[in-house]
C-alpha cells in the first residue's frame, strides 16, 4: 500500500451545502472517495491510499486535471484504492463533487 | 427527516433496478421509504479493520457493511447491508461488531424489525479468529433480539450469495426472501470440492451450483420463505409481508423446526440431485424449473409447496 497526498488552492468553492458523502466501493479496478466539507473555500486536500504503487506522478496529474475542471475548495477527499485506472478515477472524483452538490 | 412520500413515483424509480447489481447503499435507498435512512458509524467515522493493514490490503471506511435505521411502508426498521464486492463481503472484526451491535440495539428496543441484506462469502480468511467470534457474537444477538420479540428478516439476492457464517447467520433469522441470484449455503462450492473432491461436488458446474445452493431450490424446500424476482421493489414488498406475518421464537418454533427438518431429511435423504427433490414435490417437469421466468416459478411454487408449518 502507499499514501500519498496532494494540496491545492483553488478558486472555485464547492456547490452545495452536504457535510459529507461516500461514493464507489474498494475493489479491483474501483475505488471509493469520501468527501468532507471541511476546509476553507480557497482549499482543497486530498488523501490516498493505493495499492496499486509507483504511480505517485500519475495520481498528480489527474488530480491536478480535475481541479481544474471541477469547483472543488472546501473539500477533503479520502480515497480508498483497488487500483482503478485513472479515468475510473476521474470518474469517481466528480461523481463525488457531484452528490456533494445534491445537499 | 421526512416519511412522507409519493409511492407511485418511488416504486416507478426502482422498478426495473436489479437487487443483484446494486451496491448495498444503494439498496438500502431503495428498500426504504425515501430519504428515511440514519446511517450508524457512517464512512466518516473510519471504523476500519484493525487487521487488512497488516497484510498490506486495503481498508473500506464502512468496512463493507452498512447499518442503520429507517422507515419500510411507515414503520422503524434497523437494517444492515453488506456490500459484497468491497472482498465478497466478508466478515471481519469491525464488520461483524456492526451487526451484533445493530441486533443488540433492537434487542433492547424490543419493537423494531431487523432487516439484513446479506451478500457475503463469509468469514474473511485475513481475520479469521476475530472473524469467527464476529459469527458466534451475532448469532447469538440475533436469538436474543428474537427472544425478546424482534423480526428478524433476511434478504439475499447479493453477487456473493449468502455463505459461511453469512448462511448460519441467515439460519437464526425469522423469515428469508431469496431471488433466484441470492445462494444460501454454508459450504461454497470449491470449498465442497476442495475438501471431498470433484466427484463430490463439481464447483465449475454452474448449472449444479445454482440448483443446489439457487434461490429457486432453497424455497422449494422450504429454507427460505419468499421467493422474489431480482427486482428492488419485489425485496421491499416481501420484507413488508413478512414482518406482518413470521411468528416469534419459542421452544415450540424451535420443535416444530427440528420435525420440519427431520421429515425433510426422511423425504429427501436418499436424493442425489435437487432435480430428484423437485420431482418428488410433485413438478412435473423438474428440468425446465432452472429456465423458468420467475412469475412462472412463484405460480408452480405456491401449487407444490407446503409453507403451514409454524417452524423456524
Amino acid at each position: 500500500m502507499e499514501d500519498i497526498t496532494f494540496h491545492h488552492y483553488t478558486q472555485r468553492p464547492a456547490a452545495g451545502n452536504k457535510h459529507v458523502a461516500i461514493v464507489g466501493v474498494v475493489a479491483s479496478g474501483n475505488l471509493e472517495v469520501l468527501a468532507e466539507r471541511v476546509l476553507s473555500n480557497d482549499q482543497f486536500k486530498i488523501e490516498i491510499r493505493t495499492a496499486a504503487e509507483g504511480f505517485e506522478s500519475v495520481w498528480s496529474a489527474v488530480v491536478a486535471d480535475f481541479v481544474e475542471r471541477y469547483p472543488t475548495g472546501g473539500l477533503k477527499f479520502s480515497i480508498n484504492d483497488g487500483g482503478a485506472r485513472p479515468d475510473t478515477v476521474m470518474l469517481r472524483m466528480a461523481q463525488a463533487v457531484r452528490v456533494m452538490e445534491e445537499g | 427527516m421526512t416519511t412522507v412520500q409519493d409511492p407511485e413515483s418511488s416504486i416507478h424509480r426502482a422498478d426495473s433496478t436489479s437487487w443483484y447489481e446494486a451496491s448495498a447503499r444503494r439498496r438500502i435507498e431503495l428498500l426504504l421509504d425515501s430519504g428515511s435512512f440514519h446511517e450508524f458509524i457512517g464512512p466518516e467515522m473510519r471504523e476500519v479493520s484493525p487487521h487488512l493493514r497488516v497484510f498490506d490490503l486495503p481498508e473500506q471506511f464502512d468496512d463493507g457493511i452498512i447499518v442503520g435505521s429507517g422507515m419500510l411502508g411507515g414503520l422503524p426498521v434497523f437494517v444492515a447491508a453488506q456490500e459484497g464486492r468491497f472482498m465478497g463481503g466478508a466478515f471481519g472484526e469491525v464488520h461483524g461488531a456492526k451487526l451484533t451491535g445493530l441486533l443488540r440495539a433492537a434487542r433492547d428496543v424490543k419493537s423494531r424489525p431487523v432487516l439484513i441484506l446479506f451478500d457475503t462469502g463469509g468469514v474473511r480468511l485475513q481475520e479469521a479468529n476475530a472473524g469467527e467470534l464476529a459469527i458466534a457474537e451475532i448469532m447469538r444477538a440475533a436469538v436474543e433480539a428474537r427472544s425478546a420479540g424482534v423480526k428478524i428478516i433476511g434478504l439475499i439476492g447479493g453477487r456473493a450469495g449468502c455463505y459461511g457464517g453469512g448462511g448460519l447467520t441467515a439460519g437464526c433469522c425469522s423469515a428469508l426472501v431469496i431471488s433466484e441470484q441470492g445462494r444460501l449455503a454454508v459450504s461454497g462450492p470449491e470449498v465442497i470440492e476442495t475438501n471431498r473432491g470433484v466427484e463430490e461436488f463439481d464447483s465449475r458446474d454452474r448449472a449444479l451450483v445454482w440448483r443446489t445452493m439457487g434461490g429457486k431450490h432453497r424455497h422449494l424446500i422450504g429454507g427460505a420463505e419468499v421467493f422474489v424476482d431480482d427486482t428492488a421493489p419485489a425485496f421491499r414488498d416481501a420484507a413488508m409481508a413478512l414482518i406482518e406475518t413470521v411468528l416469534g421464537l419459542s421452544l415450540d418454533t424451535l420443535k416444530s423446526e427440528q420435525l420440519r427438518l427431520d421429515t425433510r431429511l426422511q423425504i429427501f435423504g436418499t436424493a442425489r440431485d435437487a432435480l430428484d427433490i423437485w420431482t418428488e414435490i410433485g413438478i412435473p417437469d423438474a428440468g425446465s424449473v432452472p429456465g423458468m421466468p420467475a412469475e412462472e416459478f412463484i405460480v408452480l411454487a405456491d401449487k407444490v409447496r407446503s409453507i403451514d408449518h409454524d417452524a423456524r
